[in-house]
């Protein structure tokens, strides 16, 4: 038990601690403010500690069978030490006093800090009256009132089932959920003393059909954070559907012959190509290694005037949805481009130090064994004036990507991603599916290229995989004419 | 934190308190340091050391539930145990997981241990100084966005309710430089290397400042390429990223599962060119990061995979083996369902060719040096491939940079298409492989 407010360094060993191993709740002030105050009398610019206490379980249906059940656990902390502009992390999976001390020690040592000396006086840090997130908006629950295993299993051998009555020449059909329930506390030596829960949860359906030398494969995937009911209320014979129609029109498509076309890309996950193309490059995280040609272009006109993009962390139920970032900061609507003209980067702490660009709530990472940096949350390119049917109309020749698959950009700007679904435009018309296609081409072009929106956005749940781990993001946007685009084929 | 021994006491006594039977264990602590530097400053430091376990429990009825943790002290365990006991009920009831039936059986070979890790600061000058160098390499290098020295030290163990109890550990460090051009009136252009070791002494650091120097300065002269069809020229990397992406061919739980482009009966099937042979051999001496048990506590070992383009074997979990009347190999992963994968590729020239290619005299060539985005352009499941590169246009040994293209094609199309093997093997974290000439492939330039 803490008896005295003036902690001394050789009282150390011997402070005990009442802090909760179930819950991260105002019992953890006195031992971070002590911790916090250690790091800051050796020397040190400014500390973070991030908690993390995780309960992930993930379940898969192949065919008519449960194959797995996964549950894991884990409980861990990272800790962030900064002197100057240089800082250092260190992760640990004991969250015992000591344990954190040891991992705080190990931080300071790299930045050639050392704890005081005995007898030193320690100034513990005056932390902020905890900002409860989960309280505030009645998280605390979630947990329990998640669906059962047994309900899970349930809900994934209906949704194959579906699956089996939809789709021909099918030669395995799949279905996955996990939930992924995290527990966070954030520390700083600022005084920032902040917790959330969150709750993210995914579905998806795949499938593979194969008919002679033909096969195609085909997925579709829904997620959801902040409902705990989201499996429950999932249309898997909606989603059953429409992988079966994708299927079934791609199983014959042919290659797509390789060139430069003006495309469409749909709305929904099509929103891949602003954050592989754009957004990752107005990470500041991107300016600070020197890859982003943005960097020095705030206020000035980088994409076409139809093109307006934000990156929000508050969209209700969407997949990159949080109320705070993983450093205790409140998420922000961050208007990125208007009108063409780039008007915010995407700034994380060390961001924000090292780039001048101000915080945006955007420092994510994907646990506690990774420093944060910044990362989109939910990302979209605005509606706009025109109608899905005038973009059709104004292509004699092009391709329709209707469904997307992944991508990346690399440290020179120039992206890529996989098309999924896509179909060949004649005179304003779809005719033909086309397999095979990957657009490729430069961030700085592209984003002049983009020349219509029409007024049909949506979003769609994805996965984003960068600096500081794998993180749950949304893309979005209506439907897009790009002017131009090299796709590659056979 | 707990070591091994104190880990396997904790489990069985919860074991026992919670009357489970039959259990095993499979678990690894890491011990990691990483340095990043830029334009001569450090930039950030990590270190960490984490622990984690996955927990398997069989029940009365015989079916299996897992359960992973990384609070590994008793009160952890005991929940993790408890935790895969409840969620046993729902395992499958049918080809239900065992132990393995080699996780007792000696080990080939003894896996080489820890060596002492070195001071970060030691890591910190090494990579300020590469930095350096690197920058100095030519006047158009003006960073290295991509950096990093890291040493970790890798304890592993497995054990089971009857006793079995297998342990190793192994220290690796590693450096990664990828450097960036500018020039004016040019694209930015790039290019890295990576090196591995077990001890910091033995890193070749010149190496890789070299290659990634020398990558990058054969980059800056680029020219966009005409789409068309290519003899294509896979680097030991590139031609090893895609057998990895396709790697279903090999993996049985794929086939069991129809996620693979193999079947059970395709052993003794000729599917790819005579001239090429591939072994997955994770005890090979140039891994420098070898486990010599998998996940399931079976002994590693060397597999034929592709013999003179005939498919030899799969790989094997103990539950697949079972299933196909054969052996485990060695390439488990433990886990609700359990998973299967390539340890270390090593392929090797089948025959001698009757006519040895060379880009010293070929013309109109396609050398691959690298393949990017396979997540988004590789079909693993249709065996089709569609992906960006760097690479060069290579005639009469003149190698001419590719501004920016995309080479496409079939998995097995492009095995049968094989039509020079190179002798000289190349090593990458992936396994060893020396360059594989195709004879045609799609390319799209402009």
């Amino acid at each position: 038990m803490l008896t005295n407010t003036i902690i001394f360094s050789n009282q150390l060993p011997n402070l005990q601690y009442k802090s909760t191993t179930e819950q991260f709740d105002q019992t953890w002030e006195a031992p971070l403010s002590i911790l916090l105050g250690l790091g800051r009398a050796a020397g040190a610019d400014f500390i973070e500690f991030f908690l993390e206490r995780r309960n992930h379980i993930s379940c898969l249906a192949e065919e008519d069978v449960i194959t797995s059940i996964s549950p894991s656990l884990s409980t861990g902390a990272g800790v962030r030490v900064f002197r100057g502009k240089s800082d250092c992390f260190v992760s640990t999976n004991d969250l015992s006093f000591m344990g954190l001390k040891a991992a705080l020690e190990k931080g300071l040592a790299i930045l050639g800090l050392q704890l005081p000396t005995a007898n030193a006086f320690i100034p513990e840090i005056n932390l902020e009256l905890l900002r409860d997130y989960a309280n505030l908006r009645g998280k605390d629950s979630w947990l329990s009132l998640c669906i059962s295993i047994r309900e899970m299993g349930e809900v994934l051998l209906d949704s194959t089932a579906q699956l089996q009555k939809k789709a021909n020449h099918l030669q395995s059909r799949r279905a996955s959920y996990f939930r992924d329930w995290q527990e966070i506390l954030v520390a700083g030596s600022d005084g920032t003393f902040a917790r959330d829960i969150r709750l993210t949860q995914s579905v998806a359906l795949n499938l593979l059909c194969a008919d002679g030398d033909h096969r195609i494969s085909m997925g579709d995937r829904a997620g959801n954070t902040s409902d705990a009911n989201f499996l429950k209320t999932w249309d898997y014979e909606k989603s059953a559907e429409l992988v079966a129609e994708s299927a079934g029109k791609m199983l014959y498509a042919d290659y797509v012959e390789s060139g430069t076309y003006p495309i469409i890309m749909a709305n929904h996950f099509g929103g891949v190509i602003f954050h592989e193309a754009c957004g990752h490059l107005l990470e500041t995280t991107q300016i600070e290694r020197k890859t982003t040609p943005f960097a020095d272009k705030k206020g000035e006109k980088i994409a076409n005037d139809c093109l307006t993009a934000w990156d929000e962390g508050r969209a209700e139920n969407a997949f990159g949805t949080i109320d705070m970032d993983d450093e205790g900061m409140p998420a922000q609507r961050t208007l990125l481009i208007e009108k063409g003209v780039l008007k915010n980067f995407l700034a994380d702490r060390a961001g924000s130090t090292r780039t001048g660009h101000p915080r945006t709530g955007s420092g994510r990472r994907q646990n506690y064994t990774f420093a944060a940096a910044s990362r989109m949350r939910n990302t979209y390119i605005s509606t706009g004036d025109y109608s899905t049917e005038d973009l059709f109309a104004s292509i004699d020749k092009g391709i329709y990507c209707k469904k997307m698959g992944g991508g990346s950009v690399g440290a020179t700007g120039q992206f890529n991603f996989g098309v999924d679904e896509a179909y060949l435009i004649e005179n304003g018309k779809i005719t033909k599916p086309l397999k095979g296609a990957i657009l490729i081409g430069e961030a700085k072009e592209i984003m002049h290229k983009i020349s219509m929106c029409s007024q049909d956005l949506e979003l769609a749940p994805g996965f984003c995989g960068s600096v500081s781990g794998s993180i749950y993001t949304t893309v979005g946007q209506p439907h897009i004419k790009v002017d131009s685009i090299t796709v590659g084929g056979r | 934190m707990p070591n091994i021994q104190e880990i396997a006491s904790y489990a069985q006594e919860n074991a026992g308190k919670l009357n489970i039977n039959k259990y095993d264990i499979y678990g690894s602590i890491v011990d990691e340091v990483s340095v990043q530097v830029d334009q001569g400053e450090p930039k950030q430091v990590k270190a960490s050391n984490r622990s984690r376990v996955i927990v398997r429990v069989w029940n009365e009825e015989n079916t299996m539930g897992v359960t992973s943790t990384t609070d590994v002290d008793p009160t952890g365990l005991e929940l993790a145990l408890k935790t895969a006991y409840e969620a046993s009920f729902f395992g499958v009831k049918e080809n239900v997981p065992d132990f393995s039936p080699e996780a007792k059986a000696p080990l080939a070979q003894a896996a080489e241990g820890k060596v002492p890790q070195a001071p970060v600061d030691q890591l910190i000058e090494k990579l300020l100084l590469a930095e350096k160098e690197l920058l100095a390499a030519h006047p158009a290098i003006t960073g290295i966005p991509y950096n990093g020295l890291a040493q970790r030290d890798i304890d592993r163990f497995y054990l089971n309710s009857t006793g079995a109890l297998r342990n190793e550990a192994h220290s690796l460090v590693s450096i990664y430089l990828y450097s960036k051009t500018e020039e004016e009136n040019k694209k930015p252009r790039s290019a890295g290397a990576v090196k591995m070791e077990r001890k910091l002494d033995q890193l070749d650091i010149q190496g890789c400042i070299q290659e990634a120097a020398e990558k990058t300065i054969s980059h800056l002269n680029y020219e966009k390429i005409k789409s068309g069809k290519y003899q294509v020229v896979f680097s030991a990397e590139a031609f090893l990223s895609l057998l990895s992406a396709f790697s279903n061919l090999f993996n049985a739980q794929n086939i069991l599962d129809n996620q693979s482009l193999s079947q059970a009966e395709d052993i003794g099937k000729q599917i790819a060119s005579p001239l090429i042979s591939v072994y997955d051999d994770g005890l090979h001496p140039a891994n420098i990061g070898a486990e010599t048990f998998d996940g399931e506590g079976t002994p590693v070992r060397q597999v034929s995979l592709i013999e003179k383009g005939v498919l030899k074997n799969f790989l094997h979990s103990a539950g697949t083996a079972k299933r196909f009347n054969t052996q485990p190999t060695g390439h488990a992963s433990i886990g609700a369902k359990v998973s299967v994968g390539a340890n270390f590729y090593h392929v090797v020239p089948a025959v001698d060719s009757a006519q040895e290619l060379s880009l010293a005299t070929g013309e109109n060539i396609i050398l691959i040096d690298d393949l990017q985005a396979l997540h988004a352009g590789v079909k693993s499941l249709q065996g089709s491939f569609s992906l960006p590169f760097d690479g060069w246009l290579v005639n009469k040994g003149v190698k001419t940079s590719i501004e920016s293209a995309t080479v496409a094609g079939d998995f097995l199309e492009l095995l049968q298409s094989i039509i020079y093997v190179e002798k000289e093997p190349e090593l990458t974290p992936q396994g060893v492989c020396p360059r594989i000439w195709v004879s045609e492939l799609a390319v799209t330039g402009e």
